[in-house]
């Protein structure tokens, strides 16, 4: 299964973001997924998000673990460096990409299996950590390269496609964050890309740990009756807990006055975070409130959808640290190095 | 309590065993007194042969004098000091005919632990030092003070020397100085009231010790790694390699913070586990940052397919191997060498590594620098193996050196304008004369994006499941890593004359080899040495095994580890190397490798 380079052809007509590229410029190679495959349709919202943040390519970093959802990494922003990297591990390699430069925008893609067996240990450490990433999960509740196991996130009740249904209970990546101290937590549907993108970008504009888990049904193993991760299924049960809109910073923020029930959240680089719908009562920056929300909406079989949670205020990895603001990586060596003279110093405390 | 006839007189040349209960603050005694003996000038060593326990159980501290530097450890008892009931009869049994016993007598001694050949020196440290302390902790700490008095009197350890370290340590805070000065004050008094001090075993100040220091490796790799620009650092707390990750801490936060605004200039992360801990390391390196891990064998266990990914996604990676006892948990507080064959061909698939073995300190701060010059060079993992007695024990080395001229070696990375130059960049295309090939930073230009995987891989980085392309890449590692040899430090080699055998050891048997070559010289054996100091091995040792009909590999495994990795990666037959093998977990002595080469080589000349 070699790697099939899109053709890049140029349109003079198509438009361009605030440096000047076109939405092209934010693709990668063609998609070796199943045609319908809900994790394209979420490269399709990641492409859109990024092109119209106008973040340049190669300040970009894509990281994934392994699966069919990792491998999507190759299919956005052919100009920024990616790293395919091994099962369950991209959170702590991400975390060690961002403590050597905290300049980046890193965007990390995992699945359900990647990020809630395998990976499950690390992603928790990744959110406490309150590492600078956006990290999408491509959750379809099923092993897709492996033909069809059930992932952990599969319900209970939900059938394989032959029809053995799962017994196990699902963890959910939300409530999990919730626990675990995470600061951005969304979840969305592949199959709506209206909803989907501007989450990306608050999440991308998020200065933290951002997680957006994505229901994203496996065409060719769990959308038939009786899963519950199938576009038929998410369709019926979605709930768009949260609407929100996201104004980059770049872009002039007009003078709206927040109507009823609205509420504003400055994102970290500044941008504007706007939830133009709330349930009755419903606080984003409420842990506690939330994770009563969501457990009500699960218990009626409902899937909210939206920014669930944000704590735009928690320092991340770096502050926390105290890490000088020029990256780690593009220090010289006169910068890091005692030097001689200090060495002899150093060792009069071994004598 | 004189039992027996006196020794002849041994200046500067015997070695004292001190039998402990953990946790009672005998450790500072313990180190206080060898301190004192480096700074009289007198080769030293101590052996902190501890528990993995934290309060309770016997531990064991061996201090080692020598004129001639040979302080490996002795296995040979001139004094034992036995300050713990619980192991008084097998203390006892060790202590050399002739020596010399120092014990508590506030109780009685069981008679029947009474050997005639030993001088038993009871002085009644508990007593003394309830009598002059009040709180109960205070009572137990000051009797290890009270001791090491004693033994300043007993062995002519300069006394002044220990209270001007008592005041160094203790200086700022007046109540514990004099607390200390008046244990050792009593320690020194009662022996030189009860006994001929000093004993025919003594010390004399010498010049043994100038230009030199004592440090642990631990401490000092942690140094070289701020000396080399190391930035991010991740780990995972294990036993013997714990001490590596607080010494860096401790250097970047005076070193590595800017005064003023607090910057800092590193981040240290202690991970989950050891597989996030490398992978954070792996991460920070293809990010651009010289990045390294520490860990022990278990860790390095766990860590296993991350470093196949950097090997494949050829990405620099420096890990330090503090080896400890095992398999699985093994003996966590006891030494050994037995991750040689796992961590040279670590992870599945057909892996090759480059590794470092230091032989002391000095070595761990020279060898930490040179591991990320070699990691970014050859873009690839560099394990640095030292062990427990390396890491965790203070050792007299000449002092550390640097020269403000050095440049870290980068390896080959493109910077903006010269991908700028190129028509299209290809990740693992156009290798270099070390079968290496240019990198790309993230944040640099979109120029040099590709994409990093562990999956099969074309020369571009593109997927690939096209045996040719993927043969291609692999057949390129395997070139980079034999060409690698060239890069390393050389082994250390030392010939006699009229040498027919040879010996080839590894990392710390370094003294105990070479105090046995001497042995086995003067009994008319004399032999060749060396001591491998990294991985892939290199012409000199492979014309050094070519040389020896018969060569002694001495090694601290069961296995015999470095044996077969030098028959795997060498051309030497294997029917030509023999083993000596330590590996009950203590430091080698020479006395084992003497009598094992002396074993087997005389039935053959016999027959």
């Amino acid at each position: 299964m070699p790697s099939i380079t899109k053709p890049l052809v140029p349109q003079l007509d198509l438009p361009r973001n605030a440096i000047g590229l076109t939405v092209r410029d934010y693709e990668g190679s063609m998609s070796t997924l199943c045609a319908g495959c809900g994790h394209d349709s979420i490269t399709a919202a990641l492409v859109r998000a990024l092109w119209e943040l106008a973040v340049e390519p190669h300040m970009i970093a894509k990281l994934s673990g392994i699966g069919c959802s990792s491998k999507t990494t190759a299919y956005f922003v052919h100009g920024a460096h990616g790293f395919n990297s091994v099962h369950g591990r991209m959170a702590a390699i991400a975390t060690g990409a961002v403590a050597a430069n905290r300049d980046l925008l890193y965007v990390g893609v995992s699945g359900d299996g990647d990020s809630l067996s395998i990976g499950l240990g690390q992603l928790c450490h990744a959110m406490r950590r309150n590492v600078r990433l956006l990290y999408i999960i491509e959750n379809n509740g099923v092993y897709g390269l492996t033909k069809g196991q059930f992932s952990a996130s599969a319900d209970v009740g939900s059938t394989m496609k032959k029809g053995a249904p799962n017994a196990l209970p699902p963890i959910d990546p939300i409530m999990m964050g919730l626990a675990s101290g995470a600061t951005f937590l969304a979840r969305s549907f592949s199959g709506d890309k209206e909803q989907l993108v501007p989450i990306l970008k608050a999440a991308a504009a998020h200065g933290g740990f951002a997680m957006v888990d994505v229901i994203s049904p496996c065409v060719t193993f769990n959308d038939h009756e009786g899963s519950t991760k199938s576009y038929r299924y998410t369709r019926r049960h979605e709930v768009r807990a949260t609407e929100a809109d996201f104004i980059p910073i770049r872009r002039e923020i007009s003078a709206e006055i927040p109507g009823n029930g609205t509420r504003q959240v400055q994102m970290h680089d500044g941008s504007l975070l706007t939830f133009r719908s709330l349930p009755e009562g419903y606080d984003p920056g409420d842990r506690a409130l939330v994770i009563s929300y969501l457990q009500e909406r699960a218990a009626n079989g409902e899937v909210a959808t939206g920014i669930l949670f944000v704590d735009e205020k928690a320092p991340d990895m770096h502050e926390r640290n105290g890490t000088a603001m020029q990256p780690l990586a593009r220090m010289t060596h006169a910068q890091l190095s005692p030097g001689a003279a200090l060495l002899a110093d150093i060792q009069r405390a071994w004598r | 309590m004189t039992l027996t006839a006196p020794t002849r007189t041994r200046v500067n040349d015997f070695a004292l065993k001190l039998a402990n209960v953990n946790g009672t603050g005998s450790a500072s005694a313990n180190s206080l007194l060898m301190q004192a003996i480096f700074r009289m000038g007198v080769p030293v060593s101590g052996k902190n042969l501890f528990p993995s326990n934290i309060q309770g159980l016997p531990t064991w501290y061996e201090i080692r004098v020598n004129h001639s530097g040979f302080v490996a450890r002795a296995e040979e008892y001139d004094l034992m000091v036995a300050m713990n009931a619980q192991t008084y009869d097998r203390d006892i049994a060790e202590v050399t005919g002739g020596g010399y016993l120092l014990y508590d007598s506030t109780w009685p001694l069981d008679p029947r632990l009474i050997r005639e050949d030993v001088t038993f020196l009871g002085v009644p440290f508990a007593h003394l030092c309830n009598e002059h302390f009040s709180g109960a902790r205070e009572r137990i700490l000051l009797k290890n003070i009270a001791y090491a008095g004693s033994l300043v009197a007993l062995l002519g350890i300069g006394a002044d020397t220990v209270a001007q370290l008592l005041e160094e340590k203790f200086g700022g805070k007046p109540k514990l100085r004099e607390s200390n000065q008046l244990a050792l004050r009593l320690g020194v008094e009662y022996a030189n009231e009860h006994f001929a001090c000093p004993l025919p075993i003594r010390l004399e100040a010498m010049d043994g010790n100038d230009g030199k220091i004592l440090i642990d490796g631990n401490t000092s790799a942690a140094l070289g790694c701020v000396y080399a620009g190391a930035t991010v650092a991740a780990w995972y707390p294990i036993t013997p390699s714990t001490s590596l990750m607080d010494a860096f801490t401790a250097f970047c936060d005076e070193y590595r913070t800017d005064a003023e605004t607090k910057q800092k200039n590193y981040m240290i992360i202690q991970a989950e586990d050891e597989i996030a801990a490398i992978g954070i390391v792996v991460g920070a390196a293809w990010n651009g940052a010289r990045a390294f891990t520490s860990t022990s064998g278990p860790g390095v266990s766990l860590m296993n397919e991350i470093l196949g990914l950097a090997y494949y996604a050829e990405i620099p990676a420096v890990l330090f191997d503090i080896q400890r006892t095992g398999p699985s948990t093994g003996m966590p507080t006891r030494t050994q060498q037995a991750d040689i064959l796992e961590c040279a061909y670590a992870s599945h698939g057909d892996t090759k590594h480059i590794l470092l073995f230091p032989g002391d300190p000095r070595e761990c701060f020279d060898f930490a620098v040179k591991a990320f010059d070699l990691a970014e060079r050859f873009q690839t993992p560099v394990m640095v193996l030292s062990d427990l007695d390396i890491g965790m024990n203070d050792w007299v080395v000449p002092k550390l050196s640097w020269s403000d001229s050095y440049k870290p070696d980068r390896g080959q990375v493109l910077n903006e304008k010269q991908l700028a130059r190129l028509t299209a960049f290809q990740r693992y295309a156009e290798p270099d004369a070390n079968f290496v090939t240019a990198r790309t930073l993230p944040g640099v230009s979109p120029l040099g994006a590709y994409f990093a995987r562990g999956s099969g891989h074309t020369e571009s980085g593109v997927y690939t499941e096209i045996p040719d392309e993927y043969q291609q890449v692999v057949d390129r590692l395997a070139k980079k890593h034999r060409a690698s040899a060239r890069h390393m430090p050389h082994p250390v080699i030392e010939r006699r004359p009229g040498a027919q055998v040879g010996v080839v050891t590894v990392g710390g048997c370094d003294l105990a080899v070479r105090e046995a070559l001497d042995v086995l010289e003067e009994r008319g054996v004399p032999a060749d040495f060396l001591r491998v100091r990294a991985f892939p091995f290199g012409e000199m040792v492979e014309e050094f095994l070519a040389g020896h009909d018969v060569v002694f590999v001495v090694e601290q495994n069961r296995d015999a580890q470095l044996r077969s990795l030098l028959t795997l990666e060498t051309g030497v037959d294997k029917g030509r190397l023999r083993s000596v093998l330590s590996y009950g977990g203590f430091p080698l002595s020479a006395r084992t490798v003497v009598d094992a080469i002396s074993a087997e080589l005389t039935p053959a000349r016999d027959a």
